[in-house]
């Protein structure tokens, strides 16, 4: 089995090849990194100019985008509390603070060696144990769909660490905000106030920067951060490096279940990638031996959130190469591109095409290391960022926001929408909400409501709808997985507490070797 | 002196403004809008045009997304801007006829939509998996018959192709299947093949994706679907139902005839390129070269035959 991934890796270091796979991976950073530019669209864009190109440096370079763009998506996450998409929406939890602390270098540089790591895990998988895990995911049916959902919202109770109430309040307005527009099963119009555009629903990344960007910057310019961005400068050194990758190398366990967990959502057709780093985080925060440190700027916060979202890549690929399903957005171009090469997914991909789709995922392969290199070495030039005045970043920023609002969708409304949601955002933001689980609710409402209505229809015409809905291993599964996650947050107090009693004497003398 | 210089200044000004009126259409960038997302099969339709509409027309192309709503935001949109010919959008039939006839206010109707073009039919075709107890389409009807509401059918979206088919055959056959929407082809699909649902509506060229594992039992079309000649089509088998999601090319309402002109023969050169139509024959699709007049017909028919079937299944 050897055979083909070496002759897929030599394809890869054919010298033109190689150099549009380094082109690629920059530019899908580019693209990850501006919110509002999208790893889909950087894909999208690149191929009419694939045509041109043999199927093996079209793909290749297809590949390097993809994988650049899920490692790009941190650096505002990091920078500036803007996750460049949806799927780095947990890298700022961590990230962000990190910033604050003065540490924006070592949150660039854990972000790209996860991203690295992940990808790096994700891609053993596919390229070893694609077709069982693809007829796995088949299994997944509405069902399972609603209750995978219904876990997601169980992180809510999670995030909400100090008032579960208003956890739950922030989650049930996302919720809301979910319904606006179209309805995903049935097709109704709902909450548009007259406005045919918004039929289209309130766009997830308009959200994200409404909810994440905006606030920060209001605080900047109208706060106590006026003079500077951040409260620290930094100073971009190369040990950093090295010491941020051999912190993490510390963490086998964090690191290797959040690349599976964003595998695992990776190939769950429909999952999406969204819910992988914050699913992923929230295992972090549980499993942690001091899930303190999370929220106030450590590396594995954002460790885990990178390393998830990057192997959900590879992972979306295993049922789009096997059963031509796409697992998301970006992978539905690849399969496009993949048709217009008159390539058919499934078996003939491995056997008629084996060196295409081999130097394809070797392309991948070879994209996270470089990763690894870029964002190294580019955290001395990204980390200076933060070093400008605000009263030069706030405005670019804004600008920056105001433009990728615009370019996610072309619509003008979009604009406003970001704009209120920001001004909503600042004032949550002190009222101590936090809008995470108002976008956890956008991301997961229509999903949980296409499950439901799907299983009620399906339920009805099979004679029970709570039978069809539950009775089901994965259902069951999900159920108690969920069940157990909204019970977390007491048990986790209760011991919390309880340790506190016993050993008030301990305190104190914890090593801080995991400060970061 | 300066005095006359810059009068003619001035009049070489008003003459390079002036001129563009007599200048012939196109003289600059043209946005194709797409009112669906990056990647699906409208976006990818268009980024094979992209190079070859820049070489026919002499300008360039710049492909842009507005997706919503099933495509209504996009052309929503359409419909509001200025009818020169410099914003065109992908239009797909049904969605363009039906939206309006389901919604009430989808923010256009479907006669402000000028087609220039269609170049792509996409058959819809009713299928179940290989080791289904359902050899032809007679079995399925006589199951679905003594069984009312038994059969699961998957398909894409609420008012779209699949569910309008859906409703039609139910209807021809005199039989009750419960029809279960999904957000797109991909997931209904992945529902199909999983064995969530008994049948699927599905698009040709996902149905050649899959040939190995699933039957087709009919096809939407009026001549056998070339991609699986030896699947009958519906009207073989005594149902006169033609479904396809057809992709062409519109512009804003008041479009000069001259302009649509322009844009139909850019379209319909690529449509004619043999080499084109074998890469859609080979995904698994039919190259149309529908024009102007042959789409506005075509338009007008369908909304005669789908009216009454909306108006009864909408409560």
């Amino acid at each position: 089995m050897w055979e083909p991934l070496v002759a897929g890796l030599v394809q890869v270091f054919v010298p033109t090849h190689f150099i549009l796979l380094f082109v690629g991976v920059f530019m899908g950073i580019v693209f990850g990194a501006l919110p509002g530019l999208t790893a889909t669209m950087g894909l999208a864009l690149l191929v009419p100019f694939t045509f041109t190109m043999s199927p093996a440096a079209g793909l290749i370079m297809l590949a390097g985008i993809y994988v650049g763009a899920m490692y790009g998506d941190a650096i505002p996450a990091v920078l500036i509390n803007t996750p460049g998409t949806p799927a780095a929406i947990a890298t700022t939890f961590d990230g962000f603070p990190l910033t604050q602390k003065g540490l924006a270098q070592h949150g660039l540089v854990a972000a790209a060696f996860a991203s690295s790591y992940g990808s790096l895990v994700a891609n053993v998988v596919l390229a070893t144990s694609a077709p069982p895990l693809a007829e796995f995911s088949l299994k997944f049916g509405p069902p399972e769909y609603f209750w995978l959902g219904i876990f997601g919202l169980t992180i809510i109770a999670s995030l909400s660490s100090g008032s579960m109430a208003k956890g739950f309040l922030a989650g049930t307005v996302g919720l809301v905000l979910s319904a606006v527009g179209m309805a995903p099963i049935g097709g109704d119009v709902r909450l548009t106030f007259g406005f045919p555009e918004l039929q289209a629903g309130i766009e997830l990344i308009v959200a994200l920067i409404g909810f994440f960007c905006l606030p920060e910057i209001l605080s900047s310019v109208i706060g106590e951060r006026r003079a500077a961005y951040t409260e620290k400068a930094v100073k971009p050194k190369f040990g950093v490096i090295l010491e941020v990758i051999g912190a993490l190398l510390k963490k086998p366990g964090l690191m290797l279940r959040s690349a599976v967990v964003g595998t695992v959502v990776g190939f769950a057709p429909g999952a999406g990638g969204n819910i992988a780093s914050m699913v992923s985080y929230n295992e972090a925060c549980r499993w942690d031996r001091h899930p303190d440190d999370f929220g106030k700027g450590t590396i594995k916060g954002v460790a885990a959130s990178e390393a998830a979202n990057s192997a959900m890549a590879p992972g979306s690929l295993i049922p789009l190469l096997t059963l031509g399903i796409p697992g998301s957005p970006p992978a539905a171009v690849i399969l496009g591109a993949l048709m217009l090469h008159g390539m058919r997914p499934g078996v003939e991909l491995f056997t008629g095409h084996a060196g295409v789709t081999y130097a394809f995922i070797m392309g991948l392969l070879v994209a996270a290391f470089l990763v690894t290199l870029i964002g190294s070495f580019g955290s001395f030039i990204f980390a200076r960022i933060i070093n400008i005045p605000s009263r030069f970043l706030a405005p670019a920023i804004i600008f920056m926001t105001v433009l990728g609002s615009y370019a996610i969708r072309n619509n003008v409304l979009d604009i406003w929408i970001m704009f209120v949601f920001g001004i909503v955002g600042y004032i949550s933001a002190k009222l101590k909400f936090h809008p995470a689980p108002i976008v956890l609710g956008l991301i997961l409402g229509p999903f949980v409501e296409e499950g439901l209505v799907q299983s009620i229809l399906a339920g009805q015409a099979s004679g029970g709808i709570f039978r069809y809905m539950v009775f089901r291993p994965i259902s069951l599964v999900l159920i108690a997985l969920s069940v157990l996650s909204s019970l977390w947050p007491f048990y986790a107090d209760w011991r919390a507490r309880r340790r506190k009693t016993a050993g008030d004497a301990r305190a104190g003398a914890r090593e801080d070797e995991n400060a970061i | 002196m300066k005095r006359s210089l810059i009068m003619l200044i001035c009049l070489v000004g008003a003459m390079a403004i002036s001129l563009p009126v007599q200048a012939a259409f196109p003289e600059k960038p043209i946005t194709y809008q797409i009112p669906f997302g990056p990647g699906g099969q409208s976006d990818l339709e268009a980024r094979r045009q992209q190079p070859l509409l820049e070489k026919g027309l002499g300008v360039k192309v710049v492909v842009q997304y507005k997706p919503g709503g099933g495509g209504s935001v996009g052309w929503a949109d359409l419909v509001q801007q200025k009818p020169n010919g410099y914003f065109i959008s992908g239009i797909n039939i049904p969605h363009i006829i039906l939206q309006p006839l389901a919604r009430g206010n989808a923010g256009y109707e479907t006669d402000q939509l000028v087609p220039i073009a269609f170049f792509q039919a996409t058959p819809i075709g009713l299928a179940v998996l290989k080791n289904a107890p359902f050899k032809n389409l007679e079995d399925l009807v006589a199951y679905a018959k003594s069984n009312p509401g038994a059969v699961i059918c998957g398909g894409s979206g609420t008012w779209s192709g699949h569910h309008i088919a859906h409703l039609q055959f139910g209807k021809m056959a005199g039989i009750n299947m419960t029809y279960i929407p999904s957000k797109g082809a991909a997931d209904s699909i992945a529902a199909f093949l999983g064995g969530h649902v008994k049948a699927v509506w599905a698009n040709s060229n996902d149905l050649v994706q899959h040939a190995d594992k699933i039957r087709v039992l009919a096809f939407g079309t009026k001549k056998p679907f070339a991609g699986m000649a030896d699947v009958p089509t519906f009207e073989s088998l005594g149902y006169k139902l033609y479904a396809s999601i057809d992709r062409g090319a519109g512009a804003p309402p008041g479009t000069p005839d001259d302009v649509v002109k322009m844009l139909e023969d850019a379209f319909l050169s690529i449509a004619r390129d043999p080499k084109i139509k074998e890469q859609m024959l080979k995904e698994g699709f039919v190259p149309l070269e529908m024009g102007h007049a042959e789409s506005k017909a075509y338009i007008d028919n369908l909304i005669k035959e789908w009216a009454p079937v909306v108006k009864e299944f909408k409560k």
